[in-house]
Parts: structure tokens; sequence; C-alpha cells
């Protein structure tokens, strides 16, 4: 389904020298698949999954996905394919605060679609087990139910591919695992593809491919060796 | 979910800083209002005077435009007169006889002709035939002598092209108010209002002042609106002109209000109008002739006049202005040989006033527009600074927006609509604030300048050669105008937005 092929991505760092974050030769997920991308802090996972969604541009090589090669994509037509295709969650701010949770939801829906499904958006609600905080503000709920918001804006297009970015990392301990449990049941429930990005095994544990960041991508260790290894007890219990 | 509802959830987000922005935009635009409205004002009392009534002024040389505001605003300093004769001019044979009978030509005249009717009689003997025939021959004769010899024979050099002609006799104040001496054909023949049909109307219980009667004599008085309102005068109060300027001495002579003046918008609601007849008795008013044995002078302080028959000789007369309406086939020909002559001036108040008003007015008006308009413009600008500052807290929303799919233009739109959002919403509490204002004042409004305004009205159209602009009201250009400035400064936000790089505000 998702099929990355020699995928080069780098920052130009302010000397004005570029800096290569990735160099990924070959990366497939399959339809339904889920996988855990373990790796440390700075290592590049996000900005895999900034290439992935069309969020940031890549250097050179092909991403395909659903027989389509997004790397030739105009812009346009990358935000309405990730719209309609690609859920995302990241670590923070996931929900706009002048919206109630519902109007995050049909908010998502509505850049996909002309006529959000209401219904739709209220049954994933009750799915992610916030029924009764449909009309709640971001502000008015906990982190833990932000997330969970947010995992059902993700899901509100029917998309094929999630893309999780360090989902719990900010969440208290007690409702990390709830978190995962969603994501991983409401994947499968929907046949939906999961990239799970993280830096801690007990979250990875749990999954059955685990990929290791430096496995894939040629540059990551170097960069990883030059950073502290800060992420070990990070928000964990 | 429209942009509509996302541009206004975040303006609603940030309640305060865009409340005092639409405030802001609000003050501006009511300031606008308002001044669009004092346009109306200007103009409006400016078209009650349009139609004066007369279209020329009779005056003493000098100044066209000090003549104009004198007897038309009666504003500025007195001016000099012209004899009466002149103003009888305009007048018709009857009245002239009648006017002339006071004076002591007329008399010297009718002395002469009884002695010399005497001497004929005697002359010829009343019996015989030939003698009588001799005589009427004569009479007949000297009669056709008289019509080219004697003023109040004839007919006034321009009294056939003359409609009317009423006199002013300026100088006297009540307080800071001039004081107007005229015939009761100001109220009578004089009409105002913008087709120069409308009467003036007298409040309850009040009449135009009359030329003479048994219980007030010549002292009748008539009070504009304002200085009404202003003195506290009410029909049957008595009021003493003071001499020459508001702290001038007042004359002991009392005029008795006989009615006040409905508002009319015009200058004179702002003056007391008394008969002239009593004007020219008060003391000091009547030209001094030499040689002349006094009639009423210095005697006359404290006793009132009331002697009908005794008319003030013409000699004795001087008019400050006339008001004159003629035909406008020969009103050219006549300013013309008015001028010539030397001893007055004729004008045209309307062309005066219009070039009054294109040369003080006009540019004050376009100074207060400009000064508005830049006004309104800082309000823009402060939208702008208003949503400028808020885009580094928005930066990571707009983010998010994008990666739900959001397009660039998408949330460029986004902030551009809630920069009209602002600004028309702004706006509109502005134009409804302001008519308020200008419903609150219209009292003071219609009292000041006579101009009834109300909370529906709309400014007029502005004063610019461009037709669709010429044509509405300049309030219809408001909205359309605001949003333009909306669009003008939300640009640079939006632009901002819509550079937004969404890889770098996300999840911050
Ligand atoms: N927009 C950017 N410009 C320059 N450098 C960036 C940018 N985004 C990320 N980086 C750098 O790329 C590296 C990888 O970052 P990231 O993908 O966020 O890592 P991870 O998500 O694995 O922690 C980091 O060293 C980061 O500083
Ligand atoms: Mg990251």
């Amino acid at each position: 389904m998702l099929e990355i092929i020699d995928l080069k991505k780098s920052f130009v760092q302010p000397s004005g020298e570029p800096l290569q974050i990735l160099e990924i030769p070959e990366f497939r997920v399959e339809g339904g698949e889920q996988v855990v991308l373990l790796g440390r802090s700075g290592g590049g996972k996000t900005t895999l999954l900034h290439c992935i969604s069309g969020i940031t541009s890549t250097d050179s090589g092909k991403i395909r996905f659903l027989d389509q090669e997004l790397t030739k994509f105009t812009e346009p037509m990358w935000d309405r394919f990730r719209a309609s295709n690609i859920g995302y969650v990241f670590q923070t701010f996931n929900l706009l605060p002048a919206f109630t949770a519902l109007e995050n939801v049909l908010l998502g829906m509505s850049f996909a679609k002309d006529v959000p499904d209401q219904e739709y958006a209220n049954w994933l609600l009750k799915r992610v087990g916030l029924g009764h905080r449909l009309n709640h503000k971001p502000d008015q709920m906990s982190v833990g139910e932000q997330q969970r918001v947010a995992v059902a804006r993700a899901l509100a297009n029917r998309p094929r591919l999630l893309l999780a970015d360090e989902p719990t990392a900010n969440i208290d301990p007690a409702n990390q695992q709830g978190i995962v449990d969603l994501i991983k049941e409401t994947c499968k429930e929907f046949n939906i593809g999961l990239i799970l990005v993280t830096h801690t095994m007990e979250v990875a544990g749990q999954f059955d491919r685990i990929d290791q960041l430096e496995d894939i991508n040629l540059v990551s260790t170097e960069l990883a060796a030059g950073m502290p290894e800060f992420e070990k007890g990070e928000n964990q219990s | 979910m429209n942009l509509l509802t996302i541009a206004v959830r975040s303006i609603k987000q940030r309640l305060l800083s865009s409340t005092l922005t639409m405030v802001s935009m609000a003050l501006g635009v009511g300031l606008v209002v308002a001044v669009l409205a004092i346009f109306g004002i200007v103009q409006k009392s400016f078209n009650a005077n349009a139609t004066l009534g007369y279209n020329m002024l009779i005056g003493a040389k000098g100044g066209k435009l000090q003549l104009v505001l004198n007897s038309v605003y009666y504003l500025s300093e007195p001016i000099e007169n012209v004899p009466y004769e002149y103003y009888l001019e305009f007048q018709n044979q009857e009245i002239r006889e009648k006017e002339y009978s006071g004076s002591y030509s007329y008399k010297a005249v009718q002395h002469q002709q009884v002695a010399r009717t005497t001497l004929l009689t005697s002359a010829c003997g009343l019996t015989s035939p030939a003698g009588m025939i001799a005589a009427l021959a004569t009479d007949v004769l000297i009669e056709q002598h008289n019509q080219q010899l004697y003023p109040w024979k004839r007919e006034g050099k321009y009294s056939v092209f003359t409609d009317f002609a009423i006199p002013l006799c300026l100088g006297d104040y009540v307080g800071p108010y001039r004081v107007v001496g005229t015939t009761p054909d100001m109220f009578s023949l004089l009409k105002f209002g913008r087709q120069g049909d409308k009467p003036y109307e007298m409040n309850e219980g009040g009449r135009n002042f009359e030329h003479f009667n048994e219980a007030n004599g010549f002292f009748e008085a008539l009070v504009g609106a304002v200085v009404a309102e202003d003195r506290n005068l009410k029909v049957g109060d008595t009021i003493n002109p003071s001499h020459g300027s508001a702290e001038g001495d007042e004359h002991a002579t009392k005029f008795v209000v006989v009615g006040v003046l409905e508002p009319t918008g015009t200058p004179n609601d702002r003056a007391v109008f008394i008969n002239m007849e009593g004007f020219y008795r008060m003391s000091d008013h009547a030209k001094p002739l030499e040689n002349e044995e006094d009639v009423f002078g210095t005697n006359q302080i404290a006793h009132k006049i009331t002697d009908a028959d005794y008319v003030l000789p013409v000699e004795k007369r001087e008019v400050t202005a006339m008001l004159v309406r003629m035909d406008p086939l020969y009103s050219i020909g006549i300013e013309n040989r008015v001028n010539e002559g030397n001893v007055a001036q004729a004008v045209f108040p309307i062309t005066e006033i219009r070039r009054l008003l294109d040369y003080f007015v006009s540019p004050v008006q376009t100074l207060l527009l400009v000064l508005t308009v830049l006004i309104c413009f800082m309000s823009g600008v402060s939208i702008l600074v208003s949503i400028y500052n808020s885009m580094s807290d928005r930066r990571s929303e707009i983010a998010v927006l994008r990666a739900l799919g959001a397009r660039r233009s998408t949330v460029y739109n986004i902030v551009l609509l809630e920069s009209m959002v602002l600004s028309v919403v702004g706006g509109l509490m502005g134009i409804v604030g302001g008519h308020a204002m200008i419903a609150a004042f219209s009292g003071v409004i219609e009292d000041q300048t006579g101009v009834q305004i109300g909370f529906f009205e709309l400014a007029p159209a502005l004063p610019v050669p461009i037709p669709l602009l010429s044509s509405v009201s300049a309030e219809f250009l408001v909205i359309p105008g605001l949003i333009l400035l909306a669009i003008v400064v939300g640009f640079i936000p939006a632009t901002s937005a819509y550079k937004t790089d969404v890889s770098k505000s996300l999840g911050k």
C-alpha cells in the first residue's frame, strides 16, 4: 500500500550547509498493517511522517501510496489527498481551541468532502468514549480526552493510513495505555494502515512489527549519536 | 464547516482583542458617519437658503460679501445705508405718494399749489367762463409737468420689474442677536424653503407685526425661534433693542413681542424683527436733518408715539438693504444700472453664497472627510496589528488546519475573512452608533440650524463629479469601503498565514 524508495531529505542549517536527515533506501507498509517506528529523539521520525503526508517536501526518491506516486503531486493535490486518505495524530496541540470536540471532528471532515457527516462524527466520538463530551471545548477536557478527540478526527474521513506521532508522549501514564489501545483497535476495526512513532519500548512492545529507525534510515545513527540521551525515563512510569 | 464560521470562531476566541479592534473601527466609522451627517446638515441648511425667496440684494456701495453677510446672515459689522428714496424707486406710484406725503418737499409743493390756486381764482374771477377755461388748461399743463417734476407723481424707476422690495434697517441688537427693522411684508410676501414656497409661520398665539395698531402703535416685534428659546421670549414680552452692538446702550423704546417664528433653518431664526416705523422712531435712528424742527426727537424717550397719521419724512429715513424679488429677465440689466450709479450696489445673493461656500466651506468639508478617512485607515491598521499579533499564536492552528488538508488559499481566505468581519461588524456598530448620536443631538441641531434630522436620516451623496458616487448616499460607500480596507490590511497577515511552514509549526 505504502512504498518508499530512495527517499532523501535534508534541511538547510543556519550556517547554510545542508543537514541530511533522512536517507531511506526502502520502506513498505501493507494495507491494514500496523508498524511502530522506534527511534531516539531527533532521529527524523517526525520528518519522515511529514514527508509521507506531504507536509514537507522531499529532496529525491519516491513515495507511492494507493498506486499513486505522491512525490509527483502538486501541493493542492497533496492537500486533497492528505485530507481524504491520511489521518494524523500529533504529540501535542491537536485540537483547535475555538471549536468543540464535535466541531473539531467536523472540521477534519470539511476539507475532504463538501458536506460533513454529522452522524458519523457523533458515532466516532462515542466510539472513542466521548459521547458525553461532544460540545466541550478542548480547554474543558483532559489531555487524554483531547487526544481521543484527535484520534476520532484522524479517523473521520475513513483514511487508509493513520500517522501517529508519539501520541502518548504528553499524556499522563494512567491514560497512555487507553490511547494506544484505542488506536490499535480502531485501525484494526476499519482496516487502516498505521505508522506509530515512539521512542519508548513500552509502547512499541505492544505491536507485532517494530522498525528501528536506525535500520531503515542510513543517516539516523550518526545524527542520534550526537544527541544527548534524554529520552530514557521521559514521560515514563 | 464553512470558512466564515471558522473566521468568526477565531475572532470569538480572542474576544477582548477583537472587541477592542471593533470598537476602534466603530469609533472611526461613527466619526465618518457623523461628519457625513454634518455635510448633510450644512447642505440642507444651505438649501433652505438656496431659495432665499428673493433674488437681488440692494445695499450701500462696498463689499458684496459684506452686504450678503449683513443682510442674509445678519453677520459682520454694520454697513452704510442707502437713502429711502432709492428704496422707493422699487415701489409703485401709489405707495410712493403715500410715503412722500410726509416729506418736506411734498409739503412745500402743497403750500405752493394752494397759493397758486388762490392767486388764479382771484385774478380771473370765478364768474368769467374764459377765466375758468384758462385756469383748467393751465392746471392740466401743470399736472403734466408735475409728473416729471415731483417724485411722488411717477412710478418708481424699477417698480415695473419688481415683485416686491422689502427694506431692512440694521444696527441694533437684542443680546447677541441682530434686530432687523422691516415691514410686515417680510413675513407676508417672503417665502422660504428649498422650493421657496414655505410661508413663515408664527407659533400658537403669535401673529405678524402690524404697521400700526391702537394697542402697540408702531412698536411690535417678531422673534426668531432660536432667539425666543435662548432669551426665553414669548408673546406679550417686551424687548429693548440696544444700540450699535450687543453691549450698546439700550434704547428706552420698548417693542412688544407679538409672535415667535417657527424654526425655519434660515438665519431668520437668529434675529429679532421690529416694525421699521418703530425703528425710526427710536432715538438716534431717524437721520438728522439740518435745521429741522424737533418733531419728537429727545422727548420721544419713554413716550409712545401712537399717532398713525404722522408720516415720518422720507428725508429722515434710510435703509441698510433691501431684499428684492424681480423678473429674472431684467435682473442683470438692473444690477448693472444700480452698480453704475454711485448710490448703491446690487448683488445676487445666491451667487455670493455659492462663492462663499466654494471658497470656504467646501475645503473644510474636504479636509474633514480626508481626516475621517485617515481615522478609518488607522482603525484598519489596528485591525492589521490585532490580527498580525495573533498570528504567532495561530501558527500551530494554521498548521493543524493544513495537516487536516486545508489548502494555503483556504487559510489565506480565513484570515482575510476575519479581517473583513472585524471591519464590517465594527463598521456597522459605528454606523448605528453614529446615527444614534445624530438622533440624540437632533434636538440641538434643529434648534441651531432648523434642519430636521432623525435616526434614519442618510448622509447625502458626496460632492464629487463621479456618476455613481454622486448619486447614492455616501453612507452606502462606507461598507464597500470597509471591505476594501479589510482586504488591504488583511493582506499582510493573510499572506503570513499562506506562507506558514506547516512542518515547523505543527505541534508547537
Ligand atoms: N524545519 C526544519 N529545519 C531544520 N531542521 C529541522 C527541521 N525540522 C527538523 N529538523 C531537524 O531534523 C532533525 C530530525 O527532527 P525530527 O524529525 O523532529 O526528529 P524526531 O521526530 O525523530 O525527534 C532534528 O535534528 C531537527 O532539529
Ligand atoms: Mg518527533
